[in-house]
């Protein structure tokens, strides 16, 4: 048996991972893809400690999550379809219309 | 730690670690899918079928062909990094670490406890699950299809062209 501790520090390496892509990349599609990262990263965390404790709380949350998941993608991408009609561009830094 | 739960493991390390590294988003987007199956593998593993065969489904096929769909829509290409955004890399990192350093300090306190408890694992998952979904869930179960409707209405109006 696997201590569940493994899968926890994959999803920490993972999530963190996801933190540093949502910083450092510059393509907005890419940063959205970092946060569908990190949601993974919860979901493995979610379904470890659901084996761990033996109770199915977990799993159902997982599917409650993916369920979010793909309704943030739907509206996200349109958001995106939008920022990139608007704006011609997909680079955040072009996106300043609120700076002063 | 068996062959091919390592194999999952080093498999979403590297694809998280690529999708980081590759500059053009596609790539980006088929790093994430190697991470998503790998994900499936190890729910595999868990004993949990249910989600891993949802997870290949909803995220390995729905979101991720969305994500490409958008990507060769709007024909995005290599991504430009001005001075200021790889210096925003310097203390993303140090976050990162961070981060990473606090979660593993809480991991290492709190490991045990976790451990010791009884792991049963018997339980049939999915007809558990399909239990848990359909008795103990059913409201936040039919609020997400209401979540669903509206994010389709939204995203519909959003990338509708104007009309005039």
């Amino acid at each position: 048996m696997v201590p569940t501790s493994y899968y926890i520090f994959l999803s920490a390496i993972l999530f963190g991972l996801g933190v540093f892509a949502f910083i450092f990349k510059r393509n907005i599609i890419t940063i959205f893809m970092s946060i569908e990262l990190m949601l993974n990263a919860v979901n493995l965390a979610f379904v470890a400690f659901s084996q761990a404790l033996g109770k199915l709380d977990g799993q159902v949350f997982v599917l409650f999550v993916i369920v979010v998941a793909a309704a943030e993608a739907a509206v996200g991408l349109g958001i995106i379809i939008l920022i990139a009609r608007n704006r011609q561009t997909l680079n955040v830094e072009r996106v300043d219309l609120l700076k002063l | 730690m068996t062959p091919p739960l390592a194999v999952f493991f080093v498999l979403a390390g590297i694809g998280a670690v690529s999708l980081i590294l590759q500059k053009h988003p596609i790539h980006s987007a088929l790093s994430l899918i190697v991470v998503m199956i790998a994900l499936a593998g190890l729910y595999l593993l868990l004993g949990a079928e249910f989600v891993a065969a949802v997870q290949i489904i909803v995220y390995g096929g729905a979101i991720m062909v969305l994500f490409v769909f958008v990507i060769m829509l709007l024909n995005a290409g290599v991504e430009e990094h001005t001075s200021i955004s790889k210096m925003a890399g310097a203390p993303g990192l140090l976050l990162v670490v961070a981060l990473a350093g606090f979660v593993a300090a809480t991991i290492a306190k709190s490991t045990e406890s976790v451990q010791a408890t009884p792991q049963t694992g018997q339980i049939a998952s999915t007809i558990g699950i399909s239990n848990m979904l359909f008795k103990d869930f059913v409201y936040p179960f039919e609020l997400t299809s209401f979540l669903i409707l509206v994010a389709v209405l939204g995203a519909t109006v959003l990338a509708q062209r104007e009309k005039s």
